[in-house]
């Protein structure tokens, strides 16, 4: 099976006759199986002819891919989708390397098993699967994987807090924190806590990633696969559903008609942000103003409601048995209907408070999420669809603060009516259901906003929309962290 | 007021409003159309030239004690009228300036001034005349360096108080200070009030949180109180809004201006120290904003073309710079003249500054403090910018304020995790002078109750608390601090550092070396409380008696020790061979018992068994028991201390009830283990203590006590006579030299030949389990008397046969207590191949840790980030053998002159030949 996986990731650079030699050779002197990819390409919604074709990227991202092969022993498909933005994924890389393979509080089987736990809240097989293999890799015992009721007290310990973070992360308190802290023989120590909500949070916001961009299964993984030989039939169906030249076609033709529009809606956006950028200094709105607007926003948010139905169906029953299904997503309440304070933004932020707590306790964890954070905020190429320097950094924040925006946390000196203004509703609808309930995202959802977009920008939204809900969560979390400290 | 009467009590004192006069300093001649501008004062009595650099300004009201006169040149002379008047003083270096000061006018009245000095100022001499010779006297003997001792002199407002606090109702952000300490601001989301400082207790004495609806223009980041009009405050609000306050306002809200410029949140706010309406901003979106606060709008922004602004301080000496630190780590120096760019800028810490403060004496100190938990001091007199001092605190650093009238002192407080507020002497970065400890929550505001005052520091702080602490209530961390150190050297050497007064009240350790001191801290004078203890240290050598070679036999046998790749017979003879080489009996006889004990007999081959017996030939149990015994007595005095000695001596002849019990009573200075359990452990290891126990009969052991030949053991050693006596020197001697000591206790060898040897009846049925609990004890026991090679070494090579009898965590202290040992000695292959041999998964792990070897490209120094053999810059092959020209793979050596190398093979045959390196470079390579 790696073999296969690692034939399919050269196949492209070394060409078709390295493939073909393996093939007859594995199958017909050795009697193997070849397996043969399902999906077609990294990601279920980009075709894969606009993903970056390996052997064609530039020496950068090359360098990164080679590095990432080396080290996990795979290019998986989030990587390949995330090449796109090599400056991000170098220190993804980094990060996820250090979280997972270097010398940290947590043993390494620890580590896969809460990323299933994480993935497993969000029904995200294709991770679940990933880390199933590692884990077992680094020797776990496998029958943890039968489900959390055989896993350790200690790890089953921590799946409240999982629950809490991966879908109301608002709600967690010093309390969550002291259980776990206090809990005699199965405690867990501060550094192995802070190790776990990295951990916990990271593939939380993952699995949002994975399911924003549609990511295929990998070929080793359930479900990524089939034995059978391609067929005329197998290959029509398969080219049909992963939206090649068929559908293409009909969504040409599609376009002529919505061609205008679609590209009249980055004009639109484009004036609305020179209008935000210049009659900011005209006009001033009142501070009440501003808190209804924050309001507002939020309150909207809770009535962009994620497209229902069109359940994702696992493959692998390992997820299913981590997940309650009693606790979901809910909206951050409104105003006065219960007692969640706003969080302000101002007096708990990543850069002063959060930072130096997990660097004092995980160290160089905090330099490395610091970085990432700032990458991905600072991230542009100054494009917007065809247009050239843009300025986008009005709408980075936008999106940024939207998303704070529904986890309740809020900036002061933001104007949340900018929101409004560069976030249309199928945006929004996008950003709510990747980053509340990533696995209801559709592919008619991930097309319908920004039409006139390119894919690589598409995917620079689910980087932010993934590290906002990162840091959304990890603030949460270490808020309670600190203030069961002191 | 009590500043009057301390100053003069017979003159009538008038309520002094009328005007007075400050006096400043522009930036010397170069600026003076900044500074020309004089009031007059009123009712003068002489207006003597004033100065053309020197301002004065009129303030519109006075509070009484609060008349000032800021003077910023060199001050040596002062005149005082007869009314008490300061009439002038003399400025410069011999150039007379006189100019008049504060109320002058009025007899009799005007005299609670107070001289506010920037510090810098001294006055050299004060000429008063002789009509108030009490006065007279005041100021003479306050004739002190500093013009700010002068003005708690004048005005006799001595500041007093106690540590003390109040329950502020909401978490505060910043706190400031109005110029005459009396009152402190306390700012934060939800808060904003005056306090006044009275004797005993903080007073609420107003409340600027008013108004129906809360805009968050009340959330204050940061506050600050006018450092010259008492009635100025600014704010810094979340929200990104510069707010001014004007508490001489008639209505509830004070509020005055808003400049809702910044896009950010606001996050510093600082006054110019001598114009009154130059306001200063720093915010998140980078820009710092200068205000004049008789526009409407800032009057220049800065762009500091980085990231967010953290902190903005105006200059307290130079009237127009600036520094502003940033996000990123870089400071900028900025002149207030130029907005388009700044004068200096330089990267002061890794990641965000949050803070930085102008020395208030020193022209050129700027300290800084940053996320990376540091407080560095900068030099920026100089265009170099220097980094002068640098403390190293536990956590990010929040605030930092310089200790006033004390050079080297400075304050600081965190942002996270620590709530202690700590001052620094910063020429002793490793431990706080003082510390404070009364926050519950992490410190928001720190400031110094008065400018001229170190005594008083006022903070607020997240846990709704505002404090003021007393520096006398400080902690000292010194005082607890351990001034004594203890250190073992690799070769048995014992290092010890303590205080002098230890060594002295103790006559009989002499230092090291005859009187040869190693002071570790020199200090200056005692003086004060506002000194470190004066520590001086003096460093004390102990050798091991004998030299360093008493650990020779550690690295022998630990490079020459075979622990696998053989049948245990083997190993185990191998190792006694050498054991018994570098003349450590014990150790070899345990080996050979081992080796009877667990290998099976045919495995025994006669060859070996002749080579371990001896000379003797008889049989092995035996001999060894008195090789054993042999080494018992001989071989640990070689290299363990007298005390050890003295222990073994007491066990050796344990058998005799009557010494041992006199020297049960004795043994204080060695081992607390207790007499008994070293008995079996000592004399016996397995077999011995079988024999041994015979004596007492134990029934159930019958069947395997050898005949009774084997108490010649007994004898053997009770007929050694000397022996009792010996010990008894040796208590009290301990000084006893490691020759005499051996002469003497070599004396059993001879009563050995007097033994016979039987027939062993056990080796046939007893299982070698049986023996597993002693092999365990003899482990220890190794183990416990220092001699961890052995215990290790058994365990590897014994493998499964004894693992499974000594607890995880007990082998897993072993091994790294010997692999310790082995890479201080630089025994790293033995090291690692004990590492790679031991069977507990937390040290074979030590092999996986850091691994990676990172390396750079020979030819463009960079470093090689990419796998492969290829530098991705140069697009070269980095590492080439010099001979063949190839990629070097394997082992690279290289030359560290020239660093040219490549294959080791190459090498080495290239230098057979020629000494001069492979690649022509002409250099004479050296390897070693």
């Amino acid at each position: 099976m790696r073999l296969a996986s690692v034939a399919n990731t050269t196949k492209p650079r070394d060409g078709s006759v390295r493939e073909y030699l393996l093939c007859s050779n594995c199958q017909k002197e050795m009697g193997v199986r070849i397996p043969r990819p399902l999906g077609q390409g990294p990601s279920e919604f980009i075709p894969e002819k606009e993903i970056i074709q390996l052997g064609r990227e530039d020496a950068e991202t090359r360098l990164l891919f080679i590095e990432a092969f080396a080290t996990l022993g795979r290019l998986d498909n989030i990587t390949l989708l995330m090449g796109f933005h090599p400056r991000y994924l170098d220190s993804f890389l980094k990060t996820q390397h250090y979280l997972m393979q270097v010398d940290g509080p947590l043993p390494y089987h620890y580590r896969h098993y809460i990323a299933i736990m994480a993935a497993a809240r969000h029904q995200c097989s294709y991770l679940v699967n990933i880390h199933v293999n590692d884990f077992l890799q680094v020797g776990g015992d496998p029958k943890w994987l039968a489900g959390l009721d055989s896993a350790p007290l200690k790890l089953q310990a921590l799946s409240e807090v999982n629950k809490i973070l991966a879908h109301r992360p608002w709600l967690i308190t010093k309390d969550h924190i002291e259980k776990l802290l206090k809990a005699e023989e199965h405690g867990w120590s501060l550094a192995e806590l802070v190790h776990v909500v990295v951990l916990l949070t990271h593939y939380h916001s993952l699995a949002s990633f994975t399911y924003g961009c549609g990511i295929n299964p990998e070929i080793h993984c359930d479900g990524g696969h089939t034995f059978q030989l391609p067929s005329v039939g197998s290959c029509c169906v398969c080219d049909f559903t992963n939206g090649n030249d068929v559908v293409e076609d009909l969504l040409n033709g599609q376009e002529g008609t919505k061609g205008t529009e679609t590209v009249c809606e980055v004009e639109v956006l484009m004036k609305k942000m020179k209008q935000l950028q210049e009659c900011r200094d005209e006009e001033e709105a009142s501070q009440e103003e501003m808190a209804t607007r924050f309001e507002r926003e939020k309150i909207e948010s809770l009535y962009v409601a994620p497209a229902e139905g069109e359940e994702a169906v696992d493959t692998r029953d390992v997820s299913r048995r981590f997940e309650d299904p009693t606790y979901g997503y809910k909206e951050f309440p409104r105003q006065g209907e219960q007692n969640v304070p706003t969080f302000r933004a101002q007096d708990y932020t990543w850069e002063d408070h959060g930072y130096s707590l997990v660097n004092r306790l995980y160290p160089d964890v905090g330099q490395l999420l610091d970085e990432k954070f700032q990458i991905v905020y600072n991230l542009t190429y100054n494009t917007m669809a065809m247009h050239k320097d843009v300025d986008t950094s009005m709408l980075r924040r936008a999106i940024w603060n939207y998303i704070h925006c529904m986890f309740g946390i809020r900036y002061d000196d933001y104007d949340y009516g900018e929101i409004n203004q560069l976030l249309d509703r199928n945006f929004k609808v996008y950003i709510k259901t990747v980053v509340c309930c990533p696995a209801k995202t559709t592919k008619r959802m991930y097309d319908s906003f920004w039409r006139q977009f390119k894919h690589s920008e598409k995917i620079h939204v689910n980087l932010l929309l993934m590290e906002a809900r990162m840091q959304a969560e990890l603030l949460y979390a270490l808020t309670a962290i600190t203030r069961y400290l002191t | 007021m009590g500043s009057l009467g301390e100053v003069d009590h017979s003159e009538d004192y008038v309520e002094e409003q009328g005007s007075y006069l400050q006096l400043m300093k522009g930036r010397g001649e170069d600026h003076g159309e900044s500074g020309s501008a004089l009031a007059a004062p009123s009712g003068q009595e002489d207006t003597v030239d004033t100065p053309r650099h020197f301002r004065a300004q009129p303030f519109p009201s006075l509070p009484k004690r609060a008349e000032r006169l800021v003077a910023q040149a060199h001050v040596t002379r002062v005149y005082i009228t007869w009314g008490g008047t300061l009439v002038g003083v003399v400025a410069g270096e011999g150039r007379r300036r006189r100019f008049p000061v504060a109320g002058g006018g009025r007899k009799g009245g005007g005299d609670g001034f107070r001289v506010h000095g920037g510090g810098r100022q001294a006055f050299h001499k004060i000429d008063l005349p002789l009509h108030n010779w009490q006065r007279c006297l005041k100021l003479l003997v306050f004739s002190m360096e500093k013009m700010a001792r002068v003005t708690t002199v004048l005005s006799g407002s001595t500041i007093t108080g106690r540590t003390m606090f109040c329950h502020l109702d909401a978490p505060a952000n910043a706190i400031s200070v109005c110029r005459d300490a009396a009152q402190v601001v306390v700012a934060g989301r939800n808060i904003f009030k005056i306090y006044s400082i009275e004797e005993e207790q903080f007073v609420e004495r107003a409340n600027l949180r008013v108004g129906r609806k809360l805009s968050l223009n009340f959330s204050c980041a940061d506050v600050v109180w006018h450092q010259m009009d008492d009635n100025l405050l600014a704010t810094a609000a979340t929200n990104g809004a510069v707010v001014t306050w004007n508490l001489g306002k008639p209505s509830r809200n004070k509020q005055d201006q808003l400049f809702t410029e910044h896009k950010r949140t606001v996050n510093k706010v600082c006054f110019h120290p001598n114009e009154v309406n130059m306001l200063l901003s720093g915010s998140q979106d980078g820009y710092m904003k200068c205000f004049d606060l008789r526009k409407r709008e800032s009057v220049s922004t800065f762009s500091g073309q980085s990231e967010s602004v953290r902190d903005v301080q105006f200059s307290i000496k130079d009237y127009f710079a600036f520094a502003a630190s940033f996000e990123n780590g870089n400071v900028q120096l900025w002149d207030i003249r130029r907005p388009d760019r700044y004068e200096r800028m330089f990267t002061a810490h890794n990641g965000p500054v949050f803070c930085c403060d102008w020395h208030p004496d020193d022209r050129g100190w700027l300290a800084t403090g940053g996320r990376d938990k540091m407080v560095k001091v900068w030099d920026l007199s100089t265009t170099r910018t220097k980094e002068v001092y640098c403390v190293q605190t536990i956590a990010s650093v929040a605030r930092v304020k310089w200790r006033p009238e004390m050079k080297y002192h400075l304050a600081t407080c965190s942002m996270m995790v620590d709530h202690n507020i700590y001052v620094w002497d910063i020429r002793r970065p490793y431990i706080p002078f003082g510390m404070f400890e009364e926050h519950k929550d992490v410190t928001t505001g720190i400031i110094w109750r008065h400018i001229h005052d170190p005594y008083y520091l006022l903070s607020g702080s997240k846990d709704s608390t505002l404090y003021q602490h007393m520096f006398k209530d400080a902690s000292r961390p010194v005082d607890r601090a351990n001034p004594e150190g203890l250190c073992y050297g690799l070769f048995g050497d014992l290092a010890f550092a303590g205080k002098d007064s230890m060594f002295t009240s103790d006559s009989n350790r002499k230092t090291y070396g005859g009187e040869r001191r190693y002071p570790i801290f020199f200090f200056k004078k005692p003086d004060l409380s506002e000194q470190f203890a004066n520590v001086s240290s003096s460093l004390n050598v102990f050798e091991m008696e004998g030299g360093s070679n008493s650990v020779d036999w550690f690295v022998n046998m630990a490079q020459q020790y075979i622990l696998t790749g053989r049948s245990l017979a083997e190993l185990c003879d191998h190792n006694a061979k050498i054991a018994k080489e570098l003349y450590r009996y014990q150790v070899a006889q345990t080996w050979t018992m081992l080796r009877i004990v667990y290998s099976s007999p045919g495995a025994i081959s006669s060859v070996n068994l002749n080579q371990s017996i001896g000379k003797s030939g008889g049989l092995p149990l035996m001999n060894s028991l008195k090789e054993l015994s042999v080494a018992l007595n001989n071989e640990p005095r070689l290299e363990r201390g007298k005390a050890e000695n003295w222990q073994e001596m007491n066990h050796i002849h344990s058998s005799n009830p009557l010494i041992t019990a006199n020297e049960e009573n004795e043994e204080t200075e060695g081992s607390d283990v207790p007499a008994d359990y070293l008995f079996g452990d000592v004399e016996g290891d397995e077999d011995d203590l079988y024999m041994v126990d015979h004596e007492n009969a134990p029934a159930e052991e019958h069947e395997y006590i050898l005949p009774q030949e084997a108490f010649q053991l007994r004898h053997e050693i009770i007929d050694n006579p000397s022996a009792p006596d010996h010990l008894q020197d040796k208590v009290e001697s301990p000084h006893v030299s490691g020759n005499e000591a051996e002469t003497v206790c070599l004396t059993p060898i001879e009563s050995f030949s007097l033994m016979s040897i039987s027939q062993p009846l056990y080796d046939a049925y007893l299982p070698a389990d049986y023996f597993n609990s002693l092999v365990k004890d003899m482990l220890h026991y190794y183990a416990e008397q220092g001699d961890v090679q052995m215990a290790v070494s058994v365990l590897i090579v014994l493998g499964d046969r004894i693992r499974k009898e000594i607890d995880e965590q007990t082998q897993e202290h072993w091994y790294t207590s010997y692999i310790d040992l082995l890479q201080r000695f630089k025994l790293w292959n033995v090291s690692n191949e004990v590492i790679k041999l031991s069977t507990c998964s937390s040290i074979n792990c030590f092999n996986q840790a850091s691994t990676s070897l990172h390396i750079n490209c020979s030819n463009c120094k960079r470093p090689m980030s990419s796998k492969g053999w290829i530098c991705d810059r140069c697009r070269q092959c980095a590492s080439m053998c010099a001979v063949c020209h190839q990629v070097v793979k394997g082992l690279f050596v290289w030359c560290q002159g020239c660093s040219h190398g490549g294959h080791l093979q190459h090498i080495m045959n290239w230098l057979r030949t020629s000494s001069h390196c492979p690649a022509g470079c002409g250099h004479l390579c050296e390897y070693t």
